[in-house]
């Protein structure tokens, strides 16, 4: 509290922790990242696999997913975005690419970086693979992996899938 | 306009937990499928989804977005979320129907109260000027109005300890219910004081929670339960936010909701009030004027669980399935949001 120019001025910052629960059908993925791999769920109505797991429930069929499945490395640039925004916080060098990327055998796709290639190469149907940080700062999160980096295969021809992507 | 004939026709609650590892939607999911089962009506039956949450409980700006999730999404539905107790998400849902769009209407809630520190959670709902700042806590506001009414002699502590003796002994009767008891009036009274004037008995439950009802029109209500518990009369009525501008002493919100939903105009055989604290249980019987006639709670109420955002729907489900059972033929369901009771939903309900 200060009164210097006569006005009295309260400072009272609110902060509030919660124990957050990630649920049994995300923590199978969150714990397949610590150990490098990528562990997507199946619906046992439709048979679509997600990766992520969402909130651990088919949206499509309202059904709890069941049995693990595990996706990737590799997966296809399904459609991105090349920022050349600077915001506050940004850690990454400008311009890069921020890509929805389809893993193999996931019928969801995930965000992730694009580097080690021009932002201007990028293409949808491209090929790429994870490029993961050292183990030592490993933890239950997707940021286990640097970037993705072009596998230099041929493009993949997307919208041919009968997924939900 | 003549009013549509709306009528909830069955229910579905999860059992109270507290420290639940499940996800909201892992939660929610379940309690919809049984109803929907129950009820015997599939997903595409459905024409309005509604839910009642509250994202400052789970520290996730749009949380309640993922809940659609557990509701399924395709084919294209029509939803809508209040950020509130599932009664205030029930009151939509019947002016929807009121409205003519839709004839079935799904209501459900949900609430992971032991997530976070819900007495500080809740006190973010005040003025965020003058008295969030000061993070009351809600205990603490609700404590200030009971030691209010104690000094007016409009309520007593052994009252305050019957309200807490009667509803945990109901609690046994009851599989959602948590806190369970058999003590006497003298044993509750010779507790030590949590929060003077309040004991620990005097405070709702926390629990995580959720539950879920459907709502249908006309004859379709009469093909889908034997018994429909008929909506008579629905009116919510709010209190000023300022806390220093209202009488602690009564409901005037909650009087005159009671009475522009009709509950004077007959005998209530059962009441569910969503009370969280025993006082405000003596608050709101006073304001609705309901008679030693009427049972209050057999559920054992809040005081025994308190999802909060489930909790007042979850009086809604108690008070519904009194009517389907044939126990009652004329019920009231009631919801309270807000510190010190200042939102009051009163809806009377009647068998056939």
């Amino acid at each position: 509290m200060s009164e210097a120019d006569g006005l009295v001025r309260l400072r009272q910052p609110i902060g509030v922790t919660y124990n957050w629960s990630a649920g049994p059908n995300a923590t199978s993925h969150l714990a397949g990242l610590m150990e490098g791999k990528f562990i997507g769920k199946r619906c046992p109505s439709c048979a679509l696999v997600y990766f992520p797991p969402r909130n651990g429930v088919c949206p499509k069929c309202a059904k709890i997913l069941a049995g693990d499945v595990e996706v990737g490395p590799k997966g296809t640039i399904t459609t991105f975005c090349i920022v050349n925004v600077p915001f506050l916080g940004q850690k990454i060098k400008l311009p890069y690419v921020a890509a929805q990327i389809l893993l193999d055998g996931a019928d969801i796709s995930m965000q992730h970086l694009i580097q080690e290639c021009e932002a201007e190469d990028v293409r949808i149907g491209m090929r790429v693979e994870p490029v993961w940080k050292d183990t030592s700062e490993w933890g239950p999160s997707l940021e286990n992996i640097q970037h993705f980096r072009p596998t230099g295969e041929a493009d993949r021809v997307m919208g041919t899938e009968s997924g939900a992507s | 306009m003549a009013l549509r004939d709306i009528a909830i026709v069955g229910t579905a609650q999860r059992p109270s937990e507290v420290n639940s590892t499940f996800t909201s939607v892992e939660i929610l999911l379940p309690v919809i499928q049984q109803l929907l089962d129950k009820v015997g009506i599939e997903r595409s039956d459905i024409g309005f989804w509604c839910h009642g949450s509250c994202d400052y409980m789970s520290g996730q700006p749009f949380s309640f977005v993922s809940a659609v999730d557990a509701i399924g999404a395709w084919p294209p539905i029509i939803e809508s979320h209040v950020e509130a107790d599932g009664a205030l998400a029930l009151y939509e849902a019947w002016v929807k129907i009121q409205t003519g769009e839709v004839d079935v209407a799904l209501v459900f809630s949900n609430g992971k109260t032991t997530s976070g520190p819900i007495d500080q959670i809740l006190s973010l709902q005040t003025d965020p000027y003058m008295v969030a700042p000061l993070k009351p806590g809600f205990d603490a506001l609700a404590a200030l109005q009971a030691r209010a009414c104690l000094e007016a002699g409009v309520v007593t502590e052994r009252q305050m300890a019957e309200v807490a003796a009667r509803s945990r002994r109901d609690a046994h009767n009851n599989a959602i219910a948590f806190t369970k008891g058999n003590e006497s009036v003298e044993e509750l009274l010779a507790m030590p004081y949590t929060m003077n004037p309040l004991r620990a008995h005097d405070c709702a439950t926390p629990v995580d929670g959720c539950n879920a009802v459907v709502l249908a029109a006309g004859d379709i209500a009469r093909r889908l339960a034997e018994r429909p518990a008929w909506i008579r009369g629905i009116d919510h009525r709010i209190d000023t936010q300022r806390l220093g501008a209202r009488s602690m002493i009564e409901s005037s919100s909650a009087a005159i909701a009671a009475q522009k939903a009709g509950v004077g105009n007959d005998r209530i055989d059962v009441a569910e009030l969503h009370a969280p604290y025993t006082h405000q249980e003596l608050l709101l019987r006073n304001a609705m004027g309901l008679s030693e006639s009427t049972h209050i709670n057999p559920s054992g109420g809040a005081l025994v669980a308190n999802p909060a955002m489930a909790a007042g729907l979850a009086r809604f489900a108690e008070a519904a399935e009194s009517v389907f059972a044939g126990s009652a033929d004329r019920v009231l369901a009631h919801c309270t949001s807000g510190p010190m009771l200042q939102q009051n939903l009163v809806c009377v309900m009647e068998g056939e």
